[in-house]
Formats: structure tokens, sequence, C-alpha cells
């Protein structure tokens, strides 16, 4: 085991949590990410692959699907594989070593700061941020959208629940610009 | 503007990045014997219409897929919005 | 004095009582009042001075449309000026002045200009200051600015803030009266998706401002039973406080909600407006018509208003511009006015209808046929000068005077998208013509549907029109009078009509326009500037045109309609800007080892989005060039350590990645072996270089390459063009990694020592087992994964080492631990600035846009061999001829004297211009290591013309340096420390 500790994307020994009216805002690190695209000419024997790795049929455009390890459309071909951190620190090479030649797969852990937003009224807070038609992210999908110039993933896991991720470097501007929607609506 | 995103539906424009026109996708050979008279005209030869014109939009803050978008420089009307992949292979593009 | 002119009823909260301030003096109000129907209710008339000749102005509306009442609201940093009392919501404790008036409201300096206005008169400024053009900006404009204007600014920053919003419907109504009610009402009904917007605090647009039924309620009544039923429906969202400000392309709309304005103070956090951007399947605009004025000598004094405004203000407000009053009309909605006054007690000078058949009440005299000549009073109307048709003339003695010329439909969305609104002969108005916003419909007067019943059953054939309903629901009794108006602009024979109050335009200004031959309704308005102030001459265009077509003898069709442009009423710019102000106008980007560096004490610099440590002072330096220079010497001498996360990471991976990148690159990448890295530089088409860096191959079908840190987002978007519209069929996936990995330049003759203590030790990064340009995948620490690079910017032995970005801060820690025995220093982007000089790395500087592989020194990289971007164009006759500039070295002869980046090179005789011009300098340095200032440029023929003397000149600074030519390779040329 190597002995250097990590850090969260805002800089903290422990993650940030934000509560304003009913809605609670978290840093999330204890997520491991990768990026699986489907070779060219691939892309069934792809999904196939991916399927069995979430236990779920690969997600359709903007949908999540998968259990413990889930996955989230990105683009034509091409998915995000979410697993929790401890245990799937090497989720790259998990992912890569179950898809095989079918697709690529690229380490995506840290490239990504997860914030999540718990309770009521989380929409009201989002339509300040997001142009995304909000009515159409129902529970289990997912959009790449920009806020406030940060391009991002937003995922509505259910009504009260949703999950947004955003370029690491960017996550202290990313945290303040929702935080600041949060005390501007509540 | 929108343009509605062949796979996401309609996407606010300024999602997008623009390119400009859509015969970008017919570069020419470069190791074709009129090389140089080819890529002078590729790459500085445009129409400039008033009216209907195929433009390359690039969903840069979305699924970064590369658009063909059919637009009317006067009305701004978006009559029609392809995957540039599909296009440039429709026009024999391959390897 | 305690609101004298208040009368019973309205809808105002008497059991409340508030205290406001306006030009220093204390008054009261009540909540439901505006500040003009306050000012009104305290017998204040004179509001402010006007625009250009200073004379007395009030109120003339009870609206948005208002020109003339405008205040400088609030006080300090958070002064408003221009803002319109008509708008504004009574809160307690509000603050107001009177603007363009010097020493007092009441006696003014500067009404002099009246004195002088023959000489103010249309086109003035074009005619009297058109030379000497030296004397514009130093003597004219001055004088001008100070004369004329409206209210001042704070000269300080806004202190509030500004949200911006996002919000989808399936259906926008614009506007909240009769027409937009009854639509709401049929599509939330019908469970459509419906936004409704209003600029008012109280939505029910005009309903509240009239005293006949709607249904079994009175008209307010019923309005706020519709309100009522809308607020139940969970698909219908209600906006009021909010101004749709313009119609943009494919149903998107602009609107300003004043979340804050009517608070007296703003808590916490919270926006004093939000700018929204709302999405519509269809949008209907109900915006509603404004009352226009008719222009008559003298028609601008306090107490003169449209007589709509009158009413507004007695039955919504409760409040009487005066307690006698005269209305003089054109049509019978005047009429309506004065028999609202007289049943709420106020007295009834006389109705002036223009008009031989004019009603006649049993309450009040009407002079039927007559017209208003002139009005007295000094700051405020005292008598009207009334001609009859019998030829005789009669005084009438009032306070106010109410003035009805017809109604026009606010049409102004509808031209947003260069609709052009057609001309209605009944109405004697425009109206939306055909080609209106994708997706627009309108509805209600707006539309020239000008009764209450009307407006109703046209909101819902409009909302049911749109969402494709068979049925319509009941609608309400209500008012259906039809339009009896008698079209009339302006009295015959004034000297002085005001048709623009905002911008003190006269009937008179726009014939003279017209003699002065300005005949299109463009140039009139730009001559004349009527209808350019901030009201957009609302209550003023129609009238101007229509005094142009009677002088041109033309139908007023035939003279032409001005469009209007968004925004519908002024927006502040902060609202515009939104929360991106200050620090937060752009997202920042922070590097991993950056909380580390900012212990460290490191001095940041903006690149782009990213903060970027620039250097880091020890106790003890004082100069930035003194940390820099120990930087350089100690990373040469020894080992330094420089995040180098920023430079862009593309993961590159598919069978066909090594094809892509043959076709991306000048250079070659297909034979490059696995755990080998190449330096590529990458072309436009045009044959220019636009980017370069290193791609490593990690394995037969996996590359990462990197880009500068300036063009990593534009190298991406380049790289996914190329894959998907050029070459459709490689096998090749591509996707960022750069916030990934935090990655290190660990450079210097000890840096492989340095990495020996934390590469793991399974790992043999000696000079055999891992040499220059080596990569591969390692552990650290006791199993970290990691990537190690080698790889040198600087020039020595060099690494970049990689980790998840998340242990960059325990890694970077580690390092200077580990470093100590070596002294070692971590370097900002200043050292490694100097030390890529010193070894003649170009970089953005050089890859400016404008030069070639072949400028670079770059040339035989460009292969020949195989079809990639650029190849062809780069070897175009001009680009490749012999006196093309090449990268040079420069050393001032006297090395104290400084190299300047954008100075030109020129021959040391000759003239200096640049006709003669060699070259020009684009970056420059102290070299600590040559003791001497350095620099590099381009240089025409600069590789043949190494030890001669040139000037380095600024003709803009006066500054000459004598120069050598030199290799841009300061310090080992040979590479040799590279690969030690």
């Amino acid at each position: 085991m190597h002995d250097l500790v990590a850090i969260t994307a805002l800089g903290g020994a422990a993650p940030r949590v934000d509560t304003v009216g009913p809605v609670t805002f978290t840093e999330v690190p204890d997520v491991a990410l990768t990026s699986v695209a489907a070779r060219l000419g691939q892309e069934a024997k792809a999904r196939e692959a991916l399927a069995n790795v979430i236990g779920a049929p690969a997600p359709d455009i903007q949908r999540i699907a998968g259990g413990e390890k889930t996955a989230f459309w990105s683009g034509p071909d091409q998915w995000m594989v979410e697993a929790p951190y401890n245990g799937h620190h090497d989720l790259a090479d998990q992912v890569k070593a179950a898809v095989g030649n079918t697709a690529s797969v690229t380490e995506q852990t840290d490239a990504w700061v997860r914030f999540d937003l718990r309770g009521d009224g989380i929409p009201s807070v989002l339509e300040l941020l997001s142009q995304l038609d909000l009515r159409c992210l129902s529970s289990g999908t997912a959009a790449r959208c920009s806020i406030h110039h940060v391009g991002c993933y937003l995922l509505c896991r259910d009504a009260n629940h949703y999950s947004i991720y955003g370029p690491r470097s960017s996550a202290g501007s990313l945290h303040h610009a929702v935080l600041t929607s949060m005390r501007s609506v509540y | 503007m929108i343009i509605n995103h062949p796979l996401l539906g309609p996407r606010d424009a300024s999602e997008f990045t623009y390119l400009g026109d859509a015969s970008l996708i017919d570069r020419p050979d470069g190791m074709a014997e009129n090389a140089a008279d080819a890529f002078y005209d590729y790459a500085y030869l445009r129409d400039n219409p008033a009216g209907e014109h195929r433009e390359l939009w690039y969903h840069e803050a979305g699924d970064r897929s590369w658009l063909v978008v059919t637009r009317n420089t006067l009305t701004h009307e978006i009559s029609k919005v392809e995957l540039a992949r599909d296009v440039a292979r429709a026009r024999g593009r391959t390897k | 004095m305690t609101q004298v002119n208040r009368l019973t009823g309205g809808q105002i909260d008497r059991n409340s009582t508030l205290n406001f301030y306006f030009d220093g003096r204390s008054y009261t109000a009540h909540p439901g009042d505006t500040l003009a129907s306050a000012l009104l209710a305290n017998n204040v008339r004179l509001i402010g001075r006007s625009f250009k000749y200073h004379r007395p102005r009030g109120l003339l509306t009870a609206g948005s449309e208002e020109p003339n009442g405008m205040v400088e609201l609030r006080a300090g940093a958070r002064k408003e000026p221009n803002t319109r009392a008509t708008t504004i919501e009574m809160f307690d404790g509000l603050i107001a002045n009177a603007q363009n008036r010097w020493p007092s409201l009441r006696f003014d300096a500067l009404a002099v200009n009246d004195m002088f206005s023959n000489f103010l008169s249309a086109g003035f400024y074009y005619k009297t200051f058109m030379w000497p053009a030296a004397f514009w900006e130093k003597l004219y404009e001055p004088i001008i600015r100070r004369a004329a204007g409206l209210g001042s600014l704070s000269m300080q920053a806004d202190p509030d803030e500004y949200d911006k919003g996002f919000r989808h419907c399936d259906l926008l109504i614009i506007g909240a009266g009769p027409a937009g009610l009854m639509a709401a009402l049929t599509a939330g009904r019908a469970g459509a998706d419906v936004i409704l917007a209003d600029e008012d605090f109280t939505l029910g647009g005009r309903l509240n401002s009239e005293t006949f039924s709607v249904g079994d309620h009175s008209a307010p009544d019923w309005a706020a039973q519709a309100v009522a039923e809308l607020s139940a429906m969970p698909n219908v969202r209600l906006m009021p406080r909010t101004t749709v400000i313009g119609a943009f392309d494919h149903g998107i709309y602009g609107a300003v909600e004043r979340t804050g304005d009517h608070l007296p103070s703003l808590p916490t956090g919270k926006p004093r407006q939000i700018l929204w951007r709302i999405y519509s399947q269809k949008a209907l605009l109900c915006a509603g018509a404004t009352e226009r004025p008719i222009a008559f000598e003298n028609n601008d004094r306090p107490g003169i208003m449209t007589a709509s405004a009158l009413r507004t203000y007695v039955n919504r407000f409760a409040v009487t511009a005066s307690p006698r009053v005269a209305i003089f009309t054109n049509n019978d909605d005047g009429h309506r006015t004065a028999s609202d006054l007289h049943a709420k007690g106020v007295k009834i000078a006389a109705v002036v209808d223009v008009r031989e058949d004019a009603p006649l009440s049993y309450d009040y005299e009407v002079l039927k046929g007559a017209q208003v000549v002139n009005t007295k009073g000094r700051l405020g109307l005292s008598f009207v000068e009334v001609a009859l048709p019998d030829g005789s003339t009669r005084t009438l003695d009032c306070g106010a005077l109410g003035v009805s010329g017809g109604w026009n439909a606010n049409v102004h969305l509808t031209c947003h998208q260069r609709g052009r609104p057609v001309w209605n002969e009944a109405l004697a108005a425009f109206v939306p013509g055909e080609n209106l916003p994708v997706g627009m419909s309108v509805a209600g007067s707006a539309n020239g549907v000008m009764s209450t019943h009307g407006a109703l059953r046209s909101g819902a054939e409009a909302a049911a029109a749109v969402l494709d309903l068979t049925t319509l629901p009941d609608l309400p009794e209500a008012e259906d009078a039809p339009i009896a108006l008698k079209p009339f602009w302006y009295v015959q024979g004034c000297k002085r009509a005001w048709v623009d109050q905002q911008n003190d335009v006269t009937v008179k200004d726009v014939k003279l326009s017209y003699q002065e031959g300005f005949r299109s309704v463009e140039h009139l308005k730009r001559y004349t500037t009527l209808g350019m102030a901030t009201d957009q001459g609302k209550t003023s265009n129609i009238t101007g045109l229509a005094i142009m077509a009677e002088v041109a003898g033309k139908s007023i069709p035939e003279t032409g309609t001005t469009i209007f442009r968004p925004p519908y009423t002024p927006v502040p710019i902060g609202a515009f800007a939104g929360r991106m102000t200050g620090k937060e106008f752009h997202p920042t980007r922070l590097t991993p080892s950056h909380h580390w560096a900012k212990e460290r004490g490191a001095v940041f610099v903006e690149a782009g989005n990213w903060l970027r440590a620039q250097w880091f002072p020890l106790p003890g330096e004082t100069h930035w060039r003194e940390s820099v220079d120990r930087e350089v010497r100690q990373t040469r001498a020894s080992v330094g350590v420089c995040d180098c996360t920023t430079l862009g990471k593309i993961d590159v991976q598919g069978t066909d990645a090594a094809a892509f990148l043959n076709r991306v690159y000048a250079n070659g990448f297909a034979k490059l072996a696995v755990g080998k890295t190449r330096y590529g530089l990458m072309l436009r088409e045009d044959g220019m270089v636009m980017d370069d860096g290193t791609a490593a191959r990690l394995a037969e079908d996996h590359f990462v390459v990197t880009t500068t840190t300036a063009n990593a987002v534009s190298v991406y978007r380049h790289m996914e063009f190329v894959r998907q519209c050029l070459f459709p069929d490689m096998d090749v996936q591509l996707i960022s990694t750069t916030d990934g990995w935090a990655q290190y330049a660990v450079a210097g003759p000890n840096s492989r020592k340095l990495l020996q203590k934390i590469v793991d030790p399974e790992f043999d990064i000696s000079n055999e087992a891992f040499p220059f340009m080596a990569c591969g995948k390692i552990t650290v620490c006791g199993g970290l994964r990691a990537r190690l690079f080698r790889i040198s910017f600087s020039g020595e032995l060099a690494f970049e080492i990689a980790v998840p970005s998340r242990y960059g801060d325990a890694l970077m820690r580690r390092l200077m631990i580990e470093g100590k025995e070596f002294d070692v220093t971590p370097y900002g982007t200043e050292a490694l600035s100097v030390m890529r000089i010193e070894k003649g790395h170009p970089v953005g500087n050089e890859l400016n846009g404008t030069t070639t592989a072949l400028n670079l020194g770059l040339g035989k990289m460009v292969s020949k061999k195989k079809d990639s971007i650029g190849s062809v164009l780069c070897e175009r006759k001009a680009l490749i001829a012999h006196d093309v500039l090449k990268l040079v070295g420069l050393k001032p002869v006297n090395p104290e004297e400084k190299i300047t980046a954008g100075g030109h090179l020129m021959n040391t005789d000759g003239p200096v211009d640049s006709a003669h011009d060699q070259g020009y300098v684009t970056s420059a340095a102290y070299s600590p290591n040559l003791n001497s200032n350095i620099g590099l440029g381009l240089l025409k023929r600069g590789d043949a013309r190494m030890g001669e003397k040139m000037r380095l000149v600024s003709p803009l600074t006066a500054l000459t340096v004598e120069v050598e030519i030199v290799s841009a390779h300061f310090i080992d040329p040979e590479g040799e420390r590279l690969r030690a």
C-alpha cells in the first residue's frame, strides 16, 4: 500500500457538505470513473461487455443504468462507468479486462469532481445554472451541460437526488456557482 | 438559436462551436498530382449564400458530435441537422 | 401635507403607511402605490427637468411607457438614474431624487435653454458644432454633456447581485391583462405547461384600472380570481414583476424578473433581478396597448397626462392628479375617463372633443369640435385654452388635463425578428403583421382587439389555436364597446408642441427635418432623435410618423413604420452580467499543487482559466528576478519541480490510433515504438503551425498526447473534426484526461536521483533502461499507479511524472522532502519560460498563428512521405521563399540592456521603417546562466545571419538596442544534458 494521502477536489481532507434550505450539497470523492468507447465495428459487442460489467443493459442515449457499477451515456457509443472508489481504484483496469478489444477504456476518476444535490426543490436551483430542459431530465437520465461556462454532466438519479460531474480543476468555481444559486433560491 | 441535435433533441446554440462551411468535409487528397490547387480551393474559396447554408457545428458542451446544420442565413431557420460523420461517409470519406 | 389628492377605494393597503423621500422631502404612501401614484397623492406634479430645454416636467403615463417622470432611485452606490416613477413599487424608506436640475427642481439655471429654443431645434448639434473638429472632444462635447442629459451615475460599483436563469415551457404568455389571463386559464386548464409573465407587480393589466364588471365581478376582482385559479395549477408558473424584453430566434425570449427592487434592502445572497432565458414551444403576446397623446402648444406641462393614466391613478391607486381635471380627446375612451373620474368625485372642468359628433354627458360639459390650443401655469398646469368651433376661445381652470389620442397596439416584440407591423385604418394604429417571430401569436389589444370582451375572447381563441383545443372555455360578460375615433395627431398652428417629451422633440422639429431632406423615417429618427430615448418612443413614434406623413402628403403606411428592437424597457447592465463578475468572470482552474503552492507563498499568474505559480519567493527575496534567477540556477545546478498539469492531455486509442496521429501531426508517428515518446508538430490546413506537444505510445493502440495549455480545447476539437469529418472510418477514440493526472516536471542533473527515491524499486529508470524520450506506467511510494515520461522542456535531464490528481498535493510535498538533500526547488512559469528561451523552445509567442514549421527551424519535421493536415499548403511559394523569417537567438551587445518582446529588428544602417523591417522579437528574458539578457526572434534569412549585429527598435518607446544574432539554442545546443 502506498503512503500518499489524497485530498478532495476542493482541497480538503474530508468532503465539503453545505445545506441551504431543503437542499444538501455534498462533495463526493468516493467514486471511481472510467470511460468506455466502443471500437469501430465492435459497438454491439462493446454494449454486451458493458452490460456484463454493470449488470444491466448498456444505457441508451442520455440514460443511466446499472447497480454497484453504473454507466451513463456520454456520447455516441461512449459511456462513463462509475463505482465506489474503495475496491475500484483501478476501475479502468477492471473494466478494460472485461471489455477487451471491443472498447477503448480510459481512467477518468480524477478528471472529474462529483457533487451531489439531495432534497426537495433541486430544479429551482438547477434552473439558475443550466439551460437544459429540466422537464426532460427525469429519474435515470444524464445530460452534458454547461454550468457557468464549466462543462458538466448532470445526472438525475431520482427526483430528490442529482449528481453533477465537473472538471476537477474547476471544482472551486463550480462549487461556488451551485452554492450561490442555492442561497439565491433558499 | 436552437439546434435540434439528431441524438439529443433541441439544444441551445451556445452549447455548440461554429466552424464554417460543411464543404470542409471534402478535404482533397494531399498526395494527388494537383494537390496544391485543390487545397487552395479547399482552404480559401467559400460560397457566402444569402439563404440555405450547410455548415459545421461542434457540440462542445455536449456529446462532442460534429454536426452538419442546414441553416437559412437570412432567417436562421434550421431545416436539417445531421451527424457529420454520417455525412462524411455518405460523401465517400473513409480512412 | 398628507396625501391631499387621495380618494376612496383603489388597490392600496391603507392599514399600512410607508414613508418615502423625494428630492429631500418626506412624504407618506401605502403599499400598492407606485412612486408616481404616491407623488400625485401628495400633490407633487413637478418631477424633473427636460433633456434639452430643462422645461419643468411631470408624469405623462402610469406605466412602463413613461417618457418624463424619471428619477434617480435610491442613494449611494445603489443610485439608479432614469428610473420611471410609474414602475417603481413603493417600499418604506424609498429615496428618489429629481434629475437634470441645478440648483433646484423649482429653479433650474439651465432653463435658460428654453429661451434659446429657436437655436436648439432639430439637427442643432450637427449644424453648430461642425468644425473645427479638434473642438469636439475638448470643448463642445463637455458643454453639451453637462447641459443635456438625464440622471447621473453613482460612479461606484453596483453592490447588488443578479442571477441568470433558464426556463422551458409549452406556452409563454407575455402580459397578464384580460387576453393574457384568459389565454393562461384556457391553456392551464388544458394541462399545458404555461409561463405567464407580466411587468406589473399586480397581474391583471388594464383590468386593475377599470370600474366595469367582468362576469359577476368587478374587473380587478375577476383578475384576482383568475390569478388565484392559475396559482393553484402546478403546470402554470406566474411571473409577476417580469418584463419580457426581447424575442429571439427559435422561440427564445429574454425576461427580467425584478425579485428585489420592491424591497427596502436585499436579504444576503438574494438577487436584485434575474435575467431569464425562456425557451418556449409557442408564445402568445398579450402586451396590451398604449394610449397616445395629442400634440398641442405647451402640452408638456406637469399635470398633462394621458387620459387612461388619470383613470388608472383614480381607479387603481385612489389618487387624482388634481381635484379639477379637463379631458382632451378624439375618441370615446376619453369620455370613459371623464365619467370614471366624475364618479370618484373629481370635478370635470370639461371634456374637449375634436369630434363634432362627440357624445354628451349629463354629468359634465362636453365641448364638441373643440381643441386645446395652449396651456398655462409656471411649474404645473393651471389653465388650458380651448378653441371652440365658432372661432372663440375659452379658458378652463384645471390642475390636470387628460389627453386621449387613441391607442397604439404594443407590437414591439413582434418586430424583434424583423417583423413589420401593418396599418389598421379603423384604429388609426399599427397592428402586428404576418412576419412574426417563429412560434409567436398575438392576442388582445396588442393585436388590435380593443374591447375587454374582445380581449378575453381573443386570448382564449389564441391559446386554443396554439394548443389545438377544440372547445373554448365559457367567457365572462364584459364591456365590448366599438372603436369610435377620429384620427387627430396635433393641433395646427402651434409653435411648441411636444411629440417626444423625453428627447424634447417638437412637431416643428419633425417638419423641419422633413424640409431639410430627411425623408426616411429612420433618418427622421436619427436627425431629430425622436423615439431614441430610453422609452424608445412608446408614446411618440406613431405621432411623429403621422406628422411626417402629413407634411409629405402621403398616408401613414406609405410613409413607413419604425420597428422596435430589444430590450422592451431598459435593463441594468448587472442583469446581463449575472454572477459572472469580478473573479467569477470566468471559471478558475486550480492545479493539483495549488494549495501547497499557496502555503509556500507562491505568486500566481492567470494562464487562460488556470492559476499557475509564477515563482516561489523565499524570505529575504524582494524582487521577482531574485526568485526566478534562483529557481533557474538551482534547477540547472541540481533539480527543480514544476507543475505542468495544465498542458492538455488527450487519450488516443484504437487500432488506427497511430494512423490517425500520422494525419494530425506533420511528422511521422506510425513507427514510434511502444514505450517511447515523440515531439509532434501540428499544422493547420493552411500550413501554419497550430500547436506542438508530445505523444507517448503506451501500447500498440494507445497514445497519450499533450497539447499546449492554451490550445488544449481547440486541439481536442480539431482532432474530433479530423476523426468524425475527415476520416470517419478510422478506429480511433479520443477523450481528455487533462484534469485526471497531476503531472510534474522534475528537471535538472539530479532529477533521476530524486525520482529514484520515490519510484518503486521494481522500475529501473536508469539512463540505459529508461533513456531520453522513454515513457511507461510505473508505481510510486509503495504502489500508487503513475506514469513517467522522460521529456524535457528546460533542456536538462528531466522527467515528467503523473499521478492521479487527488495524490498530486501529497506527491509534491513528498518530492520536496525527498529532494532536500539535492537542494530541490519548486519553479514557476517564469523560470520555466527563462529556461525554455535559453534552450530555444518555441511556445505560443512563436507559434502565433502566422508562423510555419520552416520559420521555427522545424521545416525538416514536415514529412513529405505522407498526407497530413497542412502538409500541402505549407509548401506554398511565399512560405518557402529564400527570405522567410527564421527563428534566431538575440543577445544585446551590452548584456545589461534589455531585449524587448514586440520590438523590431533593423539593419545597423538605413532607415527605421516598415519597408526596412527585418523581423521582430517574440520572447525575452534575463538568463542567469549567461548573465545576460537574451531573446528569441523571427528574422528574415535568420539562419544565415549568425553573428550579425542589428538594431532592435521600438519607435513607440524610442528604444534602440544593439543586438547580435545568435543561435536560438543558448544552452547545450548538442542536447548532451537531455541524454545524460
